[in-house]
């Protein structure tokens, strides 16, 4: 092996062990800050973990938002219509969330089975559902129609 | 008449992109000079039938024809007559009308600009232009053509745009970002091309070098303005969110960066050249990633478009066969690629060969960032979403690494640097960087953490170092001032573009350090403090616009105590589709932003309010503004212009 090549061969390996290590990091840190998706009946099953961000989605039950009127808190009621999962949030909602409308909320289920969120994503446009929603309800069969034709056509 | 007249001109663009992508190409393999000839005029008609068919779209937006259903979907006659303009490109067909134009804008100035390229060389670089604008055509015409009718029932009035898009982020965002990301497809061609003749040299590099500059420039440009125009219309005071849409095209313009620097380096010494050409190839391919992303309705973001999945695989088959073919071409020619020279371990060539590798390893990162949750759910093992931490863990200490070795590599010299003499230069630009970041970060309000504080370092460190290397240009000459103002522009774009860099990290350390929020229930009379500031709510008013209704809130501000202004954020009723919007208000200053936004009424005269101190939040754009004009001064370098009347001589003598 000539010394040009043994060179070429050192870059090499350099490059290999230092994407080997970028890699690892990476998929550690990627293994850290997945946050997965739960249906509300897959709560209520108790599939979700306590106390981990989890994302959960479902439209907004009608008559079910609750603000206070001394502060920013607010409580809801989201389903998939089987079953439904109660989330709390302090802040301000988006400007697209309603009742009626499907929402995905970021947070932690606590000991009683609330929702605490920190983040709640309703989309940009009012004839949007959330795939994650949509799946969800198709699977329970509930998916509203025929408004459901309506949605991300 | 006219939507029909525009669908007639597309379809005749389509011929005439299946003669540009084959004639030349024919001409060019056998070598008939007649068949090479045809590249230059078909590109320009192929441009002016696609610039034809765009303004008939144009045209019946203005004259609110709804017979369209792209016109009906997207506009309403009580719509401002530049948001009907730009309301084009507001939906999917619309803005991929605009690709088509903007990629056949590209290829026709290539077309005029290129008079010194060989005749092959630049037959085939049309060639290639023309069956990318094959398949978007196809695409266009087939799955998400913007000319269909919807008889006989016509609407009365549009469904209006969606009031998101109704602002001037959305005029100029999506044109700069498509002008970056179709731009891509010219050092694409010339890869392509090269790799076809054989002629992968110098000369090569020099000729695709300002075209990718400025395909750079503009996606530079693109994300900068997306940023802000997230900052005031959607993202409630947010600059970057490692959204998925953000990251498609993050990802070129990643890639755009390593190819702008490896092109640099293939140029001056003629090495990394099947390098430069996998990232040509790289760079577009995540350009059509990107609109894969977005177009396809995968991702969910205001980008994604009501679609269907017809589209998604049509962009997919269109990816796979520009990354299959391009790459097997690379695969069957790059063996025969020889570098023209060697470099040593300490050389400029070795660091712009890390800054290569770190760009390279982000935007991996950011690839497996955004691709994991659609892998996981096409596999059906679940839904999740990749919160921003993963992207901020990854990306800061990497970014602030490139910074670093950023610095060393301007100082260092191509081909070989002693060891000695690179340290006699570092030694100073270090000490003054560590000083002026020091006396930063005493000045600033509380001690910033360890990211921030070497983010402000590496700041520094970059300013100095560029400094110390025009010291070293200029030191030897008799008029040190007159040389340093002589110098070439692409020195001059390259210095731009990396303190652009500079006041970039600065920006983004401080904001996202020092940035204060609060989220409030504000009755009127109701203060908030913060800094220097203070807010006053005093309730709010109702007011009328062209189509929608508004109620705005007025916040006074005190600064120290006296009245400093005014701040009108709204929550606007758009009538004709029911939306709600909230336009935040802003009080922008180059060293803080005061930002206030409504959230809901509370009841009473209640109301949520979000109020922000940004300090330092407008550099992220100023830093992207300063690599855009660096982007464009290297292009415009004359050199390039020299060159082109050498060969232009040396053609004419020749022949």
């Amino acid at each position: 092996m000539n010394p040009k090549r043994r060179q070429r061969l050192f870059i090499v390996l350099f490059i290999v062990a230092g994407v080997g290590i970028a890699v690892g990091l990476t998929l550690f840190a990627l293994n850290q800050n997945i946050n997965l998706f739960y249906s509300p009946t897959q709560i209520a099953a108790g599939e979700a973990p306590m106390d981990t961000r989890i994302r959960a989605g479902g439209m907004v039950v009608e008559g079910s938002v609750n603000r206070s009127t001394e502060s920013l808190d607010v409580s809801f009621d989201i389903t998939d219509y089987e079953k439904t999962v109660r989330v709390e949030y302090t802040g301000i909602l988006p400007d697209l969330f309603r009742e009626g409308q499907g929402i995905v909320a970021q947070g932690a289920l606590d000991g009683d089975g609330v929702l605490q969120a920190v983040e709640v994503l309703a989309k940009h446009d009012e004839n949007y559902m959330p795939p994650e929603v949509a799946e969800a309800l198709e699977k329970a069969g509930k998916m509203p129609k025929p408004a459901g034709q309506e949605f991300n056509k | 008449m006219i939507p029909e007249l525009g669908e007639y001109a597309l379809i005749i663009s389509l011929c005439l992109s299946v003669l540009l992508g084959t004639i030349p190409l024919v001409g060019a393999s056998t070598g008939n000079g007649l068949w090479c000839g045809y590249a230059r005029p078909l590109s320009v008609a192929l441009f002016s039938f696609v610039l034809f068919s765009f303004l008939c779209l144009g045209w019946s937006f203005l004259q609110n024809d709804f017979s369209v259903a792209y016109v009906a979907n997207n506009s309403n006659s009580a719509l401002p007559w530049y948001y009907r303009l730009s309301a084009v490109w507001g939906g999917h067909e619309g803005s991929l009308l605009l690709w088509l134009l903007i990629l056949a804008g590209w290829t026709v100035a290539v077309a005029l600009k290129s008079r010194n390229l060989p005749d092959d060389i630049l037959a085939r670089v049309l060639a290639v232009m023309g069956l990318i604008a094959t398949g978007f055509i196809l695409f266009v015409l087939f799955t998400s053509s913007p000319f269909e009718r919807l008889l006989p029932r016509i609407p009365e009035d549009g469904a209006d745009l969606n009031p998101l898009l109704q602002d001037f982020g959305l005029i100029v965002h999506p044109p700069m970002l498509y002008m970056g990301y179709v731009g891509f497809s010219v050092a694409f061609a010339f890869a392509i091309a090269a790799l076809l003749s054989g002629q992968l040299d110098a000369a090569w590099a020099r000729w695709s070098r300002p075209w990718t500059s400025v395909a750079w420039a503009f996606l530079t440009l693109g994300i900068a303005l997306g940023s802000w125009w997230a900052y005031y219309e959607l993202g409630w005071g947010g600059w970057w969110f490692w959204d998925p849409v953000e990251n498609a095209s993050l990802m070129p313009w990643l890639i755009g960066t390593a190819l702008v620097h490896s092109l640099a380096v293939t140029e001056k010494r003629g090495v990394f050249k099947s390098w430069t050409v996998l990232l040509a190839i790289f760079a577009f391919s995540l350009s059509l990633l990107g609109t894969f992303l977005v177009r396809s309705g995968v991702l969910t973001s205001v980008h994604a478009f009501a679609s269907d999945p017809d589209r998604g695989f049509f962009i997919l088959a269109l990816l796979a066969v520009t990354i299959g073919g391009s790459l097997l071409l690379y695969a069957f020619k790059a063996s025969e690629v020889k570098s023209e020279s060697s470099f040593g371990l300490f050389s400029r060539e070795s660091f712009l060969l890390i800054n290569n590798v770190l760009l390279t390893v982000i935007c991996a990162m950011v690839l497996l960032g955004t691709l994991y949750p659609l892998l996981i759910d096409a596999l059906n093992l679940g839904k999740l979403s990749v919160g921003p931490p993963y992207f901020n863990a990854l990306f800061i200490p990497l970014s602030l690494l490139l910074a670093l070795s950023l610095g060393v590599g301007t100082l260092m010299r191509w081909k070989q640097t002693e060891g000695g003499s690179l340290a006699a230069q570092i030694w100073l630009p270090g000490l003054f960087a560590t000083v002026l970041a020091g006396i930063c970060i005493v000045m600033l309000p509380s001690l910033p953490g360890f990211y921030t504080s070497i983010a402000l370092l590496m700041a520094w460190w970059i300013v100095f170092t560029g400094c110390r290397d025009l010291l070293n240009r200029v030191r030897h000459k008799s008029n040190p001032l007159a040389a340093a103002l002589s110098q070439p522009r692409a020195y001059y774009g390259m210095m731009l573009a990396h303190g652009g860099v500079a006041v970039l990290i600065v920006g983004a350390a401080l904001v996202s350090t020092y940035s204060e929020q609060s989220d409030l229930r504000m009755e009127p009379g109701d203060r908030k403090s913060f800094a220097d500031y203070e807010f006053v709510f005093d309730g709010i008013q109702h007011v009328e616009g062209p189509n929608f209704t508004s109620d705005k809130g007025v916040i006074r501000v005190l600064y120290k105590g006296e009245p400093y202004t005014e701040l009108h954020p709204e929550k606007r009723l758009y009538t004709a589709r029911g939306n709600v919007m909230t336009e935040a208000a802003i009080d922008p200053g180059l060293f803080r932003d005061l930002y206030v936004a409504l959230g809901e009424p509370l009841g009473g005269d209640a109301w949520a309010v979000r109020v922000q101190y940004k300090p330092f939040v407008r550099w992220l754009w100023l830093g992207g503004l300063l690599m855009t004009a660096g982007g464009i001064l290297a292009a415009m370098d004359l050199r390039y212009r020299r060159q082109a009347q050498r060969e232009l001589a040396r053609s004419e003598s020749m022949g």
